[in-house]
């Protein structure tokens, strides 16, 4: 087990260190796109490359981000019934879904992307818009994103079976730090002292 | 055998509420539950193998769309506002300025609830603030318990309904419309249900006047030793010139068309949308002169009451700002929705930088929160695309259709029983879950049946808003538990959520029964830029370019315009 849980550890930093450059996307995007609008209002300037790495960065963003989001937990599970089980019952439901939902699925898709991803790649594929980018660089973003998908769930099948032997504490349960809300809490306490005194 | 081919739709659709059930992440129950029957169908004989092959295409087509690119951006937007500090100088400053009338607390939280709506499309951040900054004055002062937990619950759900709502966005997606039009088709009934909230405060005070009682005097910290009736009178000629300018921002040429039946020296209104906008800039830009000369005027004239007026104004001016910024460009036609929601949040930073509340630390949360959102969200949507694409091989969408048209009762049978099935299906999915899993399966039938599609889904945005009231997930109450205090107890923030979500049920109601409270058509200054785009999911790229290339010819039409409006103003 031992050498799994290294596996594990490795995937978990592999897509931490991914998650955390890629969220830098999220606000570039925002700036090309608040950017795009305003020069072509401004300067009746308008470029479909612009406009096309808009959804380009969004693509990276949620492609890329899918393992990390896997690691943190936070892919929005219904658990109105799962809610009430022991943490040793959702280990098993979390090994099952892993087995049976997220792997199957997510090769699939994988190996039936690989060949368009190929095609895309060899025949130099262009946007149909005139002045559009490249298309196989976006395209490869999907196998790629969806294997550090798999692999995030590889390493949550290691914790779950390895939390189950005893081996580890509750991957569920793991401390997480403050969540955004509690932080806004603070800070408008802090900032109502400050009005106070 | 035979049992199994006949029945894969309603087999499929049993088997996903057990997948769904278990409390495996949404995204993959549902992809799986996809391949799974896929290949059951596929050994039957039932479905093609070349069916898979649409896959990985259809997830490209997602990656390719452009109006969920809203999705982040307005979250992203309502995360660093609800950090910049906007929320609470706006309920600190309207509830000094409305707690001296009864019920005037509660007034302030639900017309801030509507303002924050109005200008981001996340619920979470105004109900904190709220739960933080009005309700211990509200208790303290001697406001029901649930009352007041209640009002803070329901006015931070208006951002579901009110546009720029994420909401509308995903409905105007699955339902192939533009998200202009359901933005402009959701406007009314976001204002009269936020009317609805206040009339219920109402009929409180007048029943129940101890359940919300005016601040007394020695509450009223911030407009101390002003004369209520005085600053009344001294706002109204500054709330006149801000409605003015809203007036122009929305609807500038029929703003304009009343404006010079008053003034002779303002033309008549052209039907031009250049000319339109260039003409609204310029009278907005009159009027905020206008407003400015006006406030520094009355301050000199009378300090105490001018201090007074001149602080409501300066606290007013960021959220309208951002409400131009994000929902005026669209209705102008400058930008579409997602590029909108592009430039709220970049109005976000700046107002964030400016009150010196932006660190690292919280860009960062907000782009990580912003980035798992995203992931999550889209992933739902790929998830449900694999189940749709096999439920409707094994024509399950048949299957829908056949129950959901031989209702009795027809269009109305219809409505009545979607409703009840949103509204229950509420207690346990979110409105992520039902917009891409429960509206695509309704939506071909509402179609069908000669329901229009944008009230369809204006109808279902104010039901699923529910979904955040709902006791005990909802998620409003939920935010508001973690910062209410602890003399407010669990039951009684449900018990508050109650009535709200009567009056939600009330709304449901009166679109249904006045479906001409959704109009999207009769406003010719739309949004351009969507309509000659196609509907739906497809980018709005063709059309921008064809919008932009149109512009170069236009461009020095414009260049003359603006000489002659110049030469108007001389």
């Amino acid at each position: 087990m031992a050498p799994l849980l290294k596996l594990s550890a490795l995937i978990d930093g592999l897509n931490e260190r991914v998650g955390k450059a890629v969220f830098w996307l999220v606000l570039i995007m925002a700036l090309v796109s608040a950017g795009n609008a305003v020069i072509r209002y401004a300067f009746n300037i308008s470029s479909n490359g612009f406009l096309e790495i808009q959804w380009y960065l969004f693509a990276a963003v949620f492609l890329l981000a899918s393992g990390y989001t896997l690691l943190k937990n936070d892919h929005v599970r219904i658990d109105v019934i799962s809610g009430k089980f022991s943490p040793r019952g959702q280990a098993w439901i979390d090994i099952f879904g892993t087995l049976f939902f997220l792997l199957p699925m997510v090769s699939m898709v994988i190996w039936l992307s690989l060949p368009l991803v190929a095609e895309s790649f060899r025949i130099n594929e262009m946007s149909a818009n005139a002045g559009g980018l490249i298309r196989w660089p976006v395209k490869v973003l999907l196998p790629v994103g969806l294997s550090l998908l798999a692999l995030q769930g590889i390493s949550e099948l290691i914790k779950r079976v390895a939390f189950l032997q005893g081996l580890i504490d509750d991957p569920n349960t793991k401390h997480k730090g403050p969540s955004a809300e509690e932080e806004l809490a603070a800070a408008i306490a802090a900032a109502k002292n400050k009005g106070a005194a | 055998m035979e049992f199994l081919i006949g029945n894969m739709a309603p087999l499929m659709f049993g088997a996903l509420v057990i997948f769904l059930l278990l409390g495996y992440p949404v995204a993959f129950a549902l992809a799986a539950n996809g391949l799974f029957f896929g290949f059951v169908g596929v050994e039957l004989g039932l479905l093609q193998p070349q069916l898979f092959q649409a896959l990985p295409e259809r997830i490209f087509g997602i990656m390719a769309n452009d109006t969920l690119l809203a999705i982040p951006f307005f979250t992203f937007m309502g995360l660093i506002l609800e950090r910049s500090g906007m929320a609470e100088d706006l309920l600190d400053t309207i509830g000094q300025l409305f707690g001296p009338i009864r019920g005037g607390l509660a007034y302030a939280v639900i017309f801030v609830g509507a303002l924050l709506a109005a200008t981001t499309g996340v619920v979470a951040a105004s109900v904190i603030s709220m739960g933080l900054i009005s309700l211990p004055i509200m208790l303290r002062y001697g406001y029901d318990k649930r009352l007041a937990s209640g009002v803070i619950a329901a006015s931070g759900t208006l951002a579901q309904i009110i546009p720029p709502s994420l909401v509308l966005i995903i409905m105007a997606d699955q339902l192939g419309r533009s998200v202009g039009d359901m933005y402009k088709g959701a406007f009314l009934p976001g204002i009269i249900l936020t009317g609805l909230y206040a009339g219920y405060v109402l009929l409180l005070t007048i029943f129940k006047p101890h359940f919300a009682p005016a601040l007394p005097e020695e509450a009223r910290t911030l407009f101390r030793g002003v004369k209520q009736a005085r600053m009344v009178t001294l706002m109204i000629p500054s709330l006149l010139l801000i409605v003015l300018a809203m007036w122009l921002v929305f609807d500038g040429e029929g703003a304009q068309g009343h404006l010079a039946k008053l003034i002779p020296a303002i033309k008549a209104a052209s039907s031009e949308q250049d000319v339109v906008n260039a003409r609204s800039e310029l009278l907005i830009l009159v009027f905020a002169a206008i407003l400015g000369v006006y406030l520094a005027a009355i301050r000199v004239i009378d300090p105490v009451s001018g201090q007074a007026v001149l602080r409501v104004n300066l606290v007013l001016f960021p959220p309208l700002m951002l409400i131009v910024l994000v929902l005026g460009v669209i209705a102008m036609g400058v930008a579409t929705p997602t590029e909108g929601g592009a430039m709220g949040a970049a109005g976000a930073l700046i107002l964030a930088v400016m009150r010196k509340r932006l660190n690292l630390k919280l860009l960062k949360q907000a782009m990580e929160t912003t980035g798992k959102l995203s992931s999550f969200v889209v992933f739902i949507l790929v998830g449900s695309t694999a189940f749709g694409l096999v439920f409707r091989a094994v024509n399950g969408d048949l299957w829908v259709e056949h129950l959901l048209t031989s209702l009795p009762g027809g269009q109305l049978g219809f409505l009545i029983v979607v409703n009840i099935l949103v509204f229950v299906l509420a207690f346990f999915l979110d409105f992520f879950e039902l917009a891409f899993i429960v509206v695509p399966l309704l939506g071909p039938v509402a179609e069908k049946l000669g329901i229009d599609l944008i009230w369809f889904g204006v109808l279902l945005g104010v039901n699923m808003q529910t979904s955040f009231m709902h006791p005990p997930f909802g998620f409003a109450l939920f935010y508001l538990r973690s910062v209410a205090p602890s003399s407010i107890k669990t039951t009684d923030i449900y018990w508050g959520a109650i009535p709200f979500v009567c009056i939600q049920i009330i709304m449901v109601c009166l679109v249904i029964f006045f479906p001409g409270m959704v109009s999207y058509n009769d406003d010719k200054a739309g949004t351009q830029l969507e309509q000659s785009g196609e509907a739906g999911g497809a980018m709005d790229l063709e059309a921008l370019m064809r919008q932009g290339s149109g512009d170069k010819g236009a461009a020095k039409d414009e260049g003359d315009l603006l000489k002659r409006l110049q030469g108007d103003s001389k």
